[in-house]
């Protein structure tokens, strides 16, 4: 009755699938390689050269000052900043995401589909054009300080601001966080809601321990999906915080285009590499493998 | 963003670092002759700062294509073409960036037989100390670094101090908190508070540019945004008071404002500049380049640049044609001389005003 097939040609098989995959994934990963792995590479050897008094790097006298440079101040100030400012985004994203993530993912199907694609909506314009759009939106005679003002709220001050860079920032990466939120919890079987609702549980609690561990890994990609580009956030910061009070990723920039302290700045991507690579090992770790 | 832009080609600069090769004993200079072109030029230039017609009347008469692409200061310039193969062709270097930029053989002497209106050249601008006998350079413009103010906001009697970008008195009583931009540019802003100490703004003493950096720093808090582009337009829109900038762009976009406005270099002094044209050693084509130069140095059209950008132009010949009111301004053509002090090369110490402004802005 069972076909016995000969372990050797089996694995035979196996090997050619495992080959034709290699060459499919082959023009993919010599593009990482020659876009991402060599500038990487030479990111990593830029952190241990040396900046001539001229502000030149020479690929020359390895040493070790640009990570010496990491324990300054004002780095540390720059790095707490960031992380405060990357929090409070993904924070609040997720406060505004996961709603209406829930809301989209107990629509009818094709009600769905048209909300989702209003999500991406904002993806089809520039970036750079929506973000100064808000410096509009947000300046002395912008409709928000307005309200805010009307409100009694604030100084009549909004652009220029960490409020302003927050906003910007919240607006620019919510539907990183709604779009994981939405696959989570759109895959929710809701019989276990029933289930709970049956077995007594209020409403909020069948959300507390049934919908919200459900969606978790949708909370968790998003979180990681905004907090990253948050972190390192340049654009933003500049147009809309009007380029001071450094944060990681102005100040990386600062340092190669302003400062020519080549060496510097790539010890800085260094270590926002290795944060953020040890956040993602952690969150893997920690049963991320759900996903 | 320019700069979001710049961080690209900085990257991408990255993977072909290995390709780019190092200095050269022999800057090569190219050989071109009156009107030749040698295809499309690619020019990098300050924001605001060319007449977009005079570019089509070139691309016109050359049958080229001209791509301009814009920096916020002569150090990002600098940043961006240091490391070769930038592939632009021409660029606009201050003084002082100009004898940096010689040193490092960066750029090429001009190509007399190219550029025969440089004789419309006026005689204190043909042997400039940063270019010894304008061998690589011809001057392109000049004027002032000070500090426009919305004197409907302030009044008029508003001290001219350097102060109002920096002494947190002089802020609170005009309402300035908040409503300040200062240049995003090394030597510009460090020198303002070099000025404001009471400094040279070619200081090369560590601890006056301690001082400086520490003024700047006490600043950040007062200041709206470090911006080399937007800060005559800031003012117009209502969101600053008080900015620091260069003469021209103030009085081209105060005459768009609703407000009464007002420009001048602070009584402690301010910057002269003068800015110049090069053409990089690199270059993929000199002699569309020095063809540009040749034509923006014509007497007519270097009266139309004038009359469009609001600098004081240094072509003699141009005069004849620049608008009067433009001529009779005493804020393009400062009448008195003796407050300013032109930015001059520090060599080693350069990197110290990058630093201590990197500093004091976080």
């Amino acid at each position: 009755m069972d076909v016995v097939v000969e372990p050797g040609l089996e694995h035979q098989a196996e090997r050619a699938r495992s080959r034709q995959g290699l060459l499919m994934g082959l023009p993919a990963m010599i593009y990482l390689f020659v876009f991402f792995v060599i500038p990487l590479g030479f990111v990593v050897m830029y952190s241990f050269a040396t900046r001539t008094r001229t502000g030149r790097t020479e690929l020359a006298g390895w040493n070790l000052e640009a990570y010496e440079r990491l324990g300054e101040t004002v780095v540390r100030a720059v790095a707490f900043r960031s992380l405060w400012i990357a929090a409070v985004t993904t924070i609040l994203s997720l406060a505004l995401a996961y709603p209406l993530a829930y809301f989209i993912s107990t629509r009818r199907p094709a009600t769905r589909n048209m909300l989702l694609v209003g999500v991406m909506i904002p993806f089809w314009s520039n970036f750079l054009i929506r973000t100064y759009a808000w410096r509009v939106l947000l300046d002395s005679d912008g409709i928000f300080t307005r309200i805010m003002s009307g409100a009694g709220l604030g100084d009549g001050r909004i652009l220029f601001t960490n409020k302003a860079v927050i906003i910007g920032l919240v607006y620019g990466y919510l539907p990183f966080m709604v779009l994981p939120l939405y696959a989570a919890i759109e895959r929710i079987d809701w019989s276990l809601v029933e289930g709970a609702r049956d077995l007594y549980a209020s409403g909020w609690s069948a959300f507390r321990r049934v919908v919200w561990p459900l969606s978790k890994p949708g909370v968790i990609a998003g979180s990681i999906l905004v907090f990253v580009p948050s972190f390192g956030a340049y654009v933003t910061p500049a147009i809309l915080g009007g380029n001071k009070k450094g944060l990681m990723g102005s100040y990386i920039v600062d340092q190669f285009m302003d400062a020519r302290n080549g060496p510097l700045g790539s010890s800085l991507s260094v270590l926002v590499l290795v944060v953020m690579l040890m956040g993602t090992l952690v969150y893997f770790r920690q049963g991320g493998r759900s996903l | 963003m320019k700069k979001w832009m710049s961080l690209v080609a900085v990257i991408t600069a990255f993977s072909i670092v290995a390709a780019a090769c190092g200095d050269d004993d022999d800057v090569a200079q190219a050989d071109c002759d009156a009107g030749q072109t040698d295809g499309d030029l690619a020019f990098y230039n300050w924001s605001e700062y060319m007449d977009p017609e005079l570019i089509a009347a070139f691309q016109e008469e050359a049958g080229v294509t001209v791509t301009e692409d814009f920096y916020p200061s002569n150090e990002e310039m600098f940043g961006r073409v240091e490391a070769g193969g930038s592939g632009y062709d021409m660029i606009i270097p201050s003084d002082y960036m100009v004898s940096i930029l010689i040193s490092e053989k960066m750029i090429q002497p001009v190509s007399e037989a190219a550029v025969p209106n440089k004789a419309n050249v006026a005689e204190r601008f043909a042997n400039p100390p940063y270019d010894p006998g304008a061998v690589y350079t011809a001057a392109y413009q000049w004027g002032t670094t000070g500090i426009g103010v919305d004197t409907g906001v302030t009044g008029e009697d508003v001290p001219h101090t350097w102060g109002l970008l920096f002494d947190e008195a002089v802020a609170d009583q005009y309402g300035l908190s908040g409503r300040i931009s200062i240049l995003d540019d090394p030597r510009e802003t460090m020198g303002a508070a070099l000025k404001y100490l009471g400094y040279s703004l070619n200081s090369t003493s560590k601890s006056e540019l301690a001082e400086a950096e520490k003024v700047v720093a006490d600043a950040v808090d007062r200041v709206a945004a470090f911006d080399s582009d937007q800060y005559s337009e800031l003012i117009v829109l209502g969101e600053t008071v008080v900015g620091h900038g260069y003469s021209g762009n103030f009085l081209w976009d105060f005459e768009e404002g609703d407000s009464t406005y007002d420009y001048f270099v602070p009584d402690e002094g301010g910057t002269i500049w003068v800015d110049n044209m090069a053409v990089l050693t690199d270059a993929p084509h000199p002699c569309t380049a020095f063809a540009f130069m040749n034509f923006l140095l014509d007497a007519e059209n270097g009266a139309q640049l004038t009359n469009f950008n609001w600098y004081a132009s240094p072509n003699a010949a141009a005069e004849a044609f620049i608008d009067q009111e433009v001529l009779d301004n005493p804020i393009i053509y400062p009448t008195d001389m003796s407050k300013l002090e032109f930015i001059e090369d520090t060599g080693d110490f350069e990197i110290e005003y990058t630093d201590a402004l990197s500093r004091a802005r976080s």
